[in-house]
């Protein structure tokens, strides 16, 4: 039962994040879509990544959204999509049906017998070490470019006390 | 089809898929580019859980999954830290504006 809510939750969240007018309210359903992952990955048995899926997805990376927000400012554009609806809505529902006619056939599939596996820290940090100091690049990139981000705040604040 | 989680973790990656996608191609503005692109990662990394789920690997899937949040988080580091460039460069979010690469 828990888990028809938290799926129902997520899809709301998630299309009020993309029809929400304003970018702060859009950040904000964006947190609530990770939050509500982050207990149905719970609800399938990984409490790792939800963890890790709530205090990154929900926390940091709402905080990042709000403050890019903050430096960018509201801006909501009513424009029209570049595309014309039409073609948008006939090449979403093309992806869409693509994906499932790919997924369901392997939920068909008989349950396998579940396989004696070492645990998440084993698999984690001896069979998948190669994805470990990816990760590790990967954040140095990211501090790379947050200190970029803080940086231009900085030069763009000199420059406004100058004028 | 019964509602068991497997099935429902199934149908939200869907779910989840359409509505990044269709955020990616009808939306104008940069940052909700971002979001759109964050809510089609988190598709993503459902299905490989729910694959770990159906599979009995989910050590595996969830290593996976770990790699997918680290790499999705610094996307939407950079993407937002260019996104305040564009707009302190062009004035705008509109990414129809983005039309030259030329300050």
């Amino acid at each position: 039962m828990w888990h028809v809510l938290a799926s129902l939750g997520i899809l709301v969240c998630a299309i009020q994040a993309i029809r929400s007018q304003r970018l702060l309210m859009s950040a904000l359903w964006l947190a609530g879509t990770s939050a509500l992952v982050s207990l149905l990955l719970y609800l399938l048995g990984a409490p790792e990544v939800a963890v890790i899926e709530l205090s990154v997805g929900a926390g940091l990376v709402t905080v990042l959204f709000v403050f890019a927000i903050n430096i960018a400012g509201e801006e909501a554009i009513h424009l029209r999509s570049p595309l014309p609806r039409v073609l948008t809505w006939v090449t979403v529902i093309a992806a869409t049906v693509l994906v499932g006619w790919m997924v369901f056939p392997g939920m068909a599939m008989p349950a396998s017998v579940p396989v004696a596996e070492p645990s998440f820290t084993t698999t984690l940090w001896v069979d998948r070490r190669v994805d470990v100091l990816l990760q590790v690049v990967l954040i140095f990139s990211g501090v790379l470019g947050v200190l970029g981000l803080l940086s231009e705040g900085r030069a763009g604040a000199q420059k406004e006390s100058r004028q | 089809m019964t509602l068991n989680i497997t099935n429902v973790a199934v149908l939200v990656v869907l779910g989840l898929f359409a509505t990044g996608f269709y955020g990616l191609l009808a939306v104008r503005n940069l940052i909700k580019v971002v979001v759109a692109l964050q809510i089609l990662v988190k598709g993503a990394m459902v299905a490989l859980v729910a694959a770990g789920n159906l599979t009995g690997q989910l050590q595996a899937a969830q290593s996976m999954a770990l790699t997918v949040i680290v790499a999705d988080t610094i996307v939407a580091v950079v993407a937002l830290a260019l996104a305040v460039q564009v707009r302190r460069c062009i004035g705008t979010l509109d990414i129809k504006a983005l039309t030259s690469l030329k300050r």
